[in-house]
């Protein structure tokens, strides 16, 4: 983690209801961004904060710009050919859109884990874990002892710690997501970005990962792009509500699901849409 | 009211809910209609037909709660609907307690027709109507999801309070007056707490109704506040509660969205 700079402490706050008195600060925030494939605006002027060491959920109906929102987050939206954006997204009070940020580190700190699990399916479950360190030119001095950590953190060493030489294509589906967890994790993250993490999983498996996040905020921020409105009340502790590439809504989750404040939410999560 | 569902079954389970929440309410206006005409016209057939129909109230409890609990299970319900789901099977005790206290008031109405008329019951007939009408105007208000309309029921109650606290006393009086009199008295006291409790679960019906609509729990505060305020207490009920929307993580939530919003540097 990074030291508290000045702007980040000009985010901090009093007296956040799930915070239970603690402060509650914006790790990172969108301000006033916009997004565009070519012609198409996919995100329309969202200013959303992500509270650190808390889960904000994403929620909306397919092409509500939620993918687009975190992709924006660790400047992935800009590598599709015709994207751009405008506005800003902050990251301890800093734009990683700056002049002089380079999108590499922003990915580092801001990484990502997506729908499908993606590991390399012939290398073994050990250098998968490692794989995006070695790409980034990083060898570990002691790979084990960093294996270990992010497995056990990612809640999966139990399961392959006498496997470790398996290719990670032998992995169950919802293992294979866990192994991308870690493979996030070794990069030392502040932010994690997961991108309908658990929508090609068994609902044990779904559990796992539920759990996993619930765990992980104890060290990082993290964003969960869902469907499931489900997961949604369940993981997050803030959820905001995107639709036709507007936030309508952004709130505590309890509040979100028991009483939203916004006609278009209340249809949208009770089952009243389109 | 709130659009339908896009999954026309989960609706209708929903407005199925809904139906025996209303026949319910229904059944127990009916006993009490029923039983107060039992008490003028002291027509013990009449009450011990009216103690049957708690039976029927029994019977949709089981199936308001059982298809709740399904609902819940299968449909997961989140805001309206979860308010609505969790308001049914809490108004739904209520709706049993009534029909209960329905078949307590058939009973001691068998009880004083086999004496004398003590004296004319007016005052009890009209403490029932009035509760009558408190219930009445709750599932209405239930029904059009009007919750000024359910708020305006919950001050009623102390009418009813005021009604029993009249009764009682002349109640009072006759039990001084002569002995014999006790056995009759104590009966028409017990009619008349039935009612008052009758009118408290309508109270709880016309909150939970202000809850499903607003999502605001109006339970107990109000309560406290008007009772501390009648017997003269400090005027802890006087202090205004502060607005709904002026919560202080509402405020710090809204502060964080403006100040994601200040140093909004445009990029070119």
């Amino acid at each position: 983690m990074t030291a508290v700079t000045d702007s980040e402490a000009s985010l901090r706050l009093r007296g956040a209801r799930a915070e239970g008195g603690a402060e509650a600060t914006a790790k990172m925030s969108a301000a006033d961004l916009s997004a565009w494939f070519g012609d198409k605006q996919a995100l329309r002027r969202i200013t959303l904060p992500l509270i650190e060491r808390k889960v904000t959920a994403i929620i909306g109906p397919s092409g509500c710009g939620k993918s687009t929102f975190i992709r924006c987050m660790n400047r992935m939206h800009e590598v599709v050919a015709g994207a751009r954006t405008t506005g800003d997204v902050l990251l301890d009070g800093k734009s990683v859109y700056g002049a002089d940020v380079d999108p590499v580190r922003v990915r580092r700190r801001v990484g990502m884990v997506f729908q499908k699990p993606n590991p390399f399916p012939t290398m073994s479950v050990r250098d998968n874990v490692l794989a995006g360190l070695r790409l980034s030119g990083i060898e570990p001095p002691d790979a084990d002892a960093l294996v270990e950590e992010v497995l056990v953190q990612a809640a999966l060493w139990d399961e392959v710690k006498d496997a470790l030489d398996r290719p990670g294509g032998a992995l169950s589906g919802g293992q294979q997501q866990r192994l991308c967890i870690a493979r996030c994790l070794a990069l030392e993250p502040e932010v994690v970005l997961m991108d309908e993490p658990c929508s090609s999983l068994d609902p044990i498996a779904t559990a796992k990962i539920e759990e996993l996040i619930h765990d992980l905020r104890d060290r990082y921020t993290i964003v969960v792009v869902t469907h499931s409105m489900q997961q949604a009340a369940r993981v997050s502790d803030y959820t905001a509500f995107f639709y036709v590439g507007e936030l309508v809504e952004y709130d505590h989750a309890d509040v979100i699901f028991t009483k939203p404040s916004d006609p278009r939410t209340e249809d949208y999560i009770t089952g009243r849409f389109g | 009211m709130p659009r339908l569902h896009t999954d026309r079954l989960y609706e209708g389970e929903l407005r199925k809910i809904r139906e025996m929440l209303l026949m319910m309410g229904a059944k127990v206006e009916e006993m009490l209609s029923h039983a107060m005409r039992a008490l003028i016209e002291r027509d013990t057939e009449l009450a011990e037909r009216t103690l049957y129909i708690d039976r029927q109230i029994n019977r949709l409890e089981m199936e308001v709660d059982d298809l709740c609990l399904r609902v819940l299970a299968r449909r997961q319900p989140v805001a309206s609907d979860l308010r609505f789901v969790t308001m049914a099977l809490k108004v739904v005790t209520d709706l049993e307690r009534m029909g209960d206290l329905g078949v307590n008031i058939c009973e001691r109405v068998v009880e004083l027709n086999e004496e004398p008329p003590l004296k004319p019951y007016v005052e009890v007939v009209n403490m029932a109507e009035a509760a009558q009408e408190m219930l009445r105007e709750g599932l209405d208000a239930f029904v059009a999801g009007d919750a000024e309309r359910a708020q305006a029921i919950v001050e009623r109650d102390s009418k009813v309070d005021a009604y029993y606290g009249a009764i009682f006393r002349e109640l009072l009086t006759y039990m001084m007056e002569n002995p014999r009199n006790i056995f009759r008295a104590t009966r028409v006291q017990s009619i008349a707490k039935y009612i008052e409790r009758i009118a408290d679960h309508a109270t709880n019906v016309a909150e939970m109704v202000v809850f499903m609509v607003r999502g605001k729990d109006i339970r107990h505060v109000g309560k406290l506040e008007r009772r501390g305020a009648s017997r003269g207490e400090p005027e802890l009920g006087r202090r205004s509660p502060p607005p709904p929307e002026a919560s202080d993580s509402d405020a710090s939530l809204r502060d964080m969205m403006s100040v994601a919003r200040g140093p909004s540097s445009r990029r070119p």
